[in-house]
């Protein structure tokens, strides 16, 4: 697979992505189903919101009988870490033109972020095209699509247990992304730490949201000072 | 419909964050710290985006994410592929559910 096209490889990297999102789109879309959203509905909300964790929340907010001012601004706090995620992609394709980036911005998830800044891709330059992020993000695009479309029809019951199951890959992704980089370095490593421990104080201090965005400034800003300049 | 409305106002304060860092990035040239601060994002996102989140993949049993988080975590250390570090984590959990 070596001269494959970019897109292709962009595809592959997806992959993973996409099977992690298929089956908690389908629990996504049932929930979707008993607040009364139709499959239509929840389909629309994947295909142009596209943020997993608000469009949750969003739906036990509605069962919840909020109102559409409080769920627009929670999502709005909820995805607001995407802004910091968009500033490091979009600081490694400055050579795309201006519609490519406002395109590929669409699809920044903590997943697609994670895997075009540490997936092993990541480092190389020739990799760095508009069509290898493109096949990446829409292959991840798709799984979180399809699953929402399916699991709003109702096609696909999915117990409980494989759902939970299914989320910790999610989490495994990032594990398999952040653990290489931060073997090799210890600056790396302790930034993360940092981050965790910042995160895990700062949940129980402030409102949903702006948690992750605090400690990512802050544990980042550690970089400013531990890495050295050719990193 | 009432929700189409809340859908269309989610997408718009969903994609208007992401946006922004695509239309501005260009006007400027970044100091080196600030260069150091950008390429220090991931590694504190992910660092942010694990923990304390892992614990919560079953809500009232932390324990459960923790576990599959540990078997990622060993499984990383083994330089296996992103893909099987996911699967080995889910068939864990996925274990650990069904005999506990």
């Amino acid at each position: 697979m070596k001269n494959s096209p970019t897109w292709i490889k962009g595809i592959q990297s997806g992959l993973p992505i996409a099977l992690g999102y298929f089956p908690i789109a389908l629990a996504f879309g049932a929930l979707a189903g008993q607040a009364q959203l139709n499959w239509s509905e929840a389909t629309l909300m994947s295909l142009i919101v596209f943020a997993g964790a608000s469009q949750f929340v969003s739906v036990s907010m509605l069962l919840a009988g909020a109102g559409a001012a409080q769920i627009i601004t929670t999502t709005l706090f909820l995805n607001l870490r995407h802004l910091i995620m968009s500033l490091a992609v979009n600081n490694q394709i400055r050579k795309f033109s201006p519609g490519w980036k406002a395109f590929l911005s669409f699809f920044i998830t903590d997943e697609t972020f994670a895997l075009l800044t540490l997936g092993k891709d990541s480092g190389q330059p020739d990799l760095r095209t508009p069509s290898y992020m493109t096949g990446l993000m829409i292959t991840a695009y798709l799984g979180w699509v399809s699953g929402t479309m399916l699991g709003g029809l109702g096609a696909g019951f999915i117990p409980l247990e494989i759902t939970t199951a299914m989320t910790v890959g999610l989490y495994g992704l990032f594990i398999g992304l952040l653990v290489p980089p931060a073997r090799k370095s210890l600056c790396l490593a302790l930034i993360a730490l940092v981050s965790m421990l910042l995160n895990w104080i700062l949940v129980q201090l402030v409102k949903q949201g702006w948690a992750i965005v605090i400690a990512i400034i802050l544990a980042a800003g550690l970089g400013v000072f531990l890495l050295k300049e050719e990193v | 419909m009432k929700v189409i409305p809340i859908i269309l106002g989610m997408a718009l304060v969903t994609y208007l964050p992401r946006l922004l860092p695509a239309i501005f990035l260009d006007q400027f040239h970044f100091p080196a710290w600030f260069e150091k601060w950008l390429k220090s994002i991931p590694y504190a996102a992910l660092g942010a985006l694990i923990f304390p989140g892992v614990m919560l993949v079953k809500e009232d049993q932390p324990l459960i994410g923790l576990f599959g988080g540990g078997v990622a975590f060993i499984l990383s250390l083994l330089n296996l592929h992103i893909t099987l570090v996911m699967a080995g984590s889910i068939l864990a959990v996925y274990l650990l559910q069904t005999f506990l």
